[in-house]
C-alpha cells in the first residue's frame, strides 16, 4: 500500500513541475487534468471518496474542458519571457516558506488527539444513527442536516457564481448580436 | 468531431452510464459516498461530453439554455423551500424532524419490511440534496454554454 502512496505522490510532483515548465498550453491543460485525476486517486487512498468524486469530476472533467474551450479563444503556446522573474520568485519562496512554517504548528497526520477529532463533538458518529433514524452516511448527515445552513450557503455561492458568469458573458454577446441571443433563447 | 468515429461511438456508449452513475450518486448519497454536488457535477459532465462530441447545438437541443437558466434558481428554491416548509410545519428552519410522516414509509411483503417513502430526516436530506444537484448541474452546464458559445460569437 505504501508503494501506491509513493508512486502517486511522485507522479503528482512530476506533473506539477511539468505543468509549470511546459510551454505548449494544450499539453499543460492536459497535464492539469492528469494532476486532478492523480489527486482524486490520492483522496481515495485517504478514504475520502466524496472528495475524490468531486476532484475527478470538477478537476479532471469540467475545469479541463473549460480551460480547453478558453484556449480555443486564445493562442496555443505560452509567450516566452526574456526577463528573469526575480520578484515573482522571491514572492513564491516567501509564501512557500510561510506556509511550511504554518504547518509546523499543525497536529501530526492522523493524530487522534487533534482538535478536528476531539473538538466540535466526538459523538457525531454515534449520535447520527439515532438522530437520522439509521441513515448510514455520517458525511451526508453532517452536510445536509447538522450543517444544513452551511450547505444552503454553499448552494447560494454556486448560484451566485453561475449568475455572475451569465451576467458577464451573456451581456457582451447581446450587445454584439441581439438577434442571436433571442433565437438562442427559443432554440 | 465528425471525423472521429471512435470518440463518437465510445461517447455514445458511455454517456448513458455516466448519467446513470450521476443519478446513483444523487439518490444513494444518503447511504454511500456522494451527494448533490458530486451528482450534479457528474450529470453536467455527461452533458458537456455530449456537447463536445456532437456539437453545442446538439447539447442545447437536449438541455435548452432557457430551461437550464431556470434550473439554476430552482435548485436553491427547492433547498430554501424545504427550510420554509419545515418552518410552516412548526419547526425551525431546516429542522427535518417535522417532516416525519407515516404514509407508505414501510410496507411488508412476504414477511420482509421494505422501506418505501423517506420520512423525517431522510426526506429532508433527500430534498435538499436534490436542490443542490439541480443547481450544480445547471450552473456547470450554463458556464460551459457561456464559454463554448463565445467561440462562435467571436468568429
Amino acid at each position: 500500500m505504501i508503494y501506491i502512496d509513493i508512486i502517486i505522490l511522485t507522479l503528482l510532483a512530476v506533473t506539477a513541475v511539468t505543468v509549470a515548465r511546459i510551454r505548449d498550453l494544450w499539453a499543460a491543460v492536459m497535464f492539469t487534468g492528469i494532476y486532478s485525476f492523480l489527486g482524486a486517486s490520492w483522496m481515495l487512498l485517504l478514504d475520502a471518496p466524496d472528495v475524490a468524486f468531486t476532484e475527478a469530476a470538477v478537476g479532471a472533467g469540467i475545469s479541463t474542458v473549460l480551460l480547453l474551450v478558453t484556449l480555443a479563444l486564445t493562442s496555443k503556446t505560452e509567450k516566452t519571457s526574456t526577463s528573469v522573474p526575480f520578484v515573482p520568485l522571491l514572492v513564491v519562496i516567501g509564501t512557500g516558506a510561510a506556509l511550511i512554517y504554518g504547518t509546523l504548528d499543525m497536529p501530526h497526520f492522523g493524530d487522534p488527539s487533534a482538535p478536528v477529532h476531539t473538538h466540535p463533538n466526538p459523538g457525531f458518529v454515534e449520535r447520527s444513527q439515532p438522530d437520522m433514524h439509521g441513515l448510514p452516511n455520517v458525511v451526508t448527515a453532517v452536510l445536509a442536516s447538522y450543517r444544513g445552513y452551511d450547505t444552503l450557503g454553499e448552494t447560494a455561492v454556486i448560484f451566485t457564481a453561475g449568475i455572475g458568469v451569465l451576467l458577464i458573458l451573456r451581456r457582451e454577446k447581446k450587445s454584439a448580436n441581439t438577434d442571436d441571443s433571442t433565437t438562442e433563447g427559443t432554440a | 468531431m465528425n471525423s472521429f468515429p471512435i470518440v463518437r461511438i465510445v461517447s455514445k456508449i458511455l454517456i448513458p452510464y455516466i448519467v446513470l452513475f450521476g443519478l446513483y450518486v444523487q439518490f444513494h448519497g444518503d447511504f454511500g459516498p456522494g451527494g448533490g454536488f458530486q451528482a450534479g457535477v457528474i450529470l453536467a459532465s455527461a452533458l458537456i461530453l455530449y456537447g463536445l462530441v456532437f456539437g453545442l447545438p446538439a447539447a442545447k437541443a437536449v438541455a435548452p439554455p432557457w430551461l437550464v437558466e431556470k434550473f439554476i434558481a430552482l435548485g436553491v428554491l427547492v433547498y430554501a423551500g424545504t427550510g420554509v416548509a419545515t418552518m410552516l410545519l412548526g419547526g425551525n428552519f431546516l429542522d427535518y424532524d417535522v417532516l416525519e410522516h407515516h404514509f407508505l414509509t414501510e410496507i411488508t411483503v412476504g414477511g420482509q419490511t421494505l422501506h418505501m417513502l423517506p420520512s423525517g430526516q431522510h426526506l429532508g436530506i433527500f430534498l435538499v440534496e436534490v436542490g443542490v444537484g439541480i443547481t450544480v448541474t445547471a450552473v456547470m452546464l450554463m458556464i460551459f454554454y457561456c464559454f463554448a458559445g463565445r467561440e462562435t460569437a467571436s468568429e
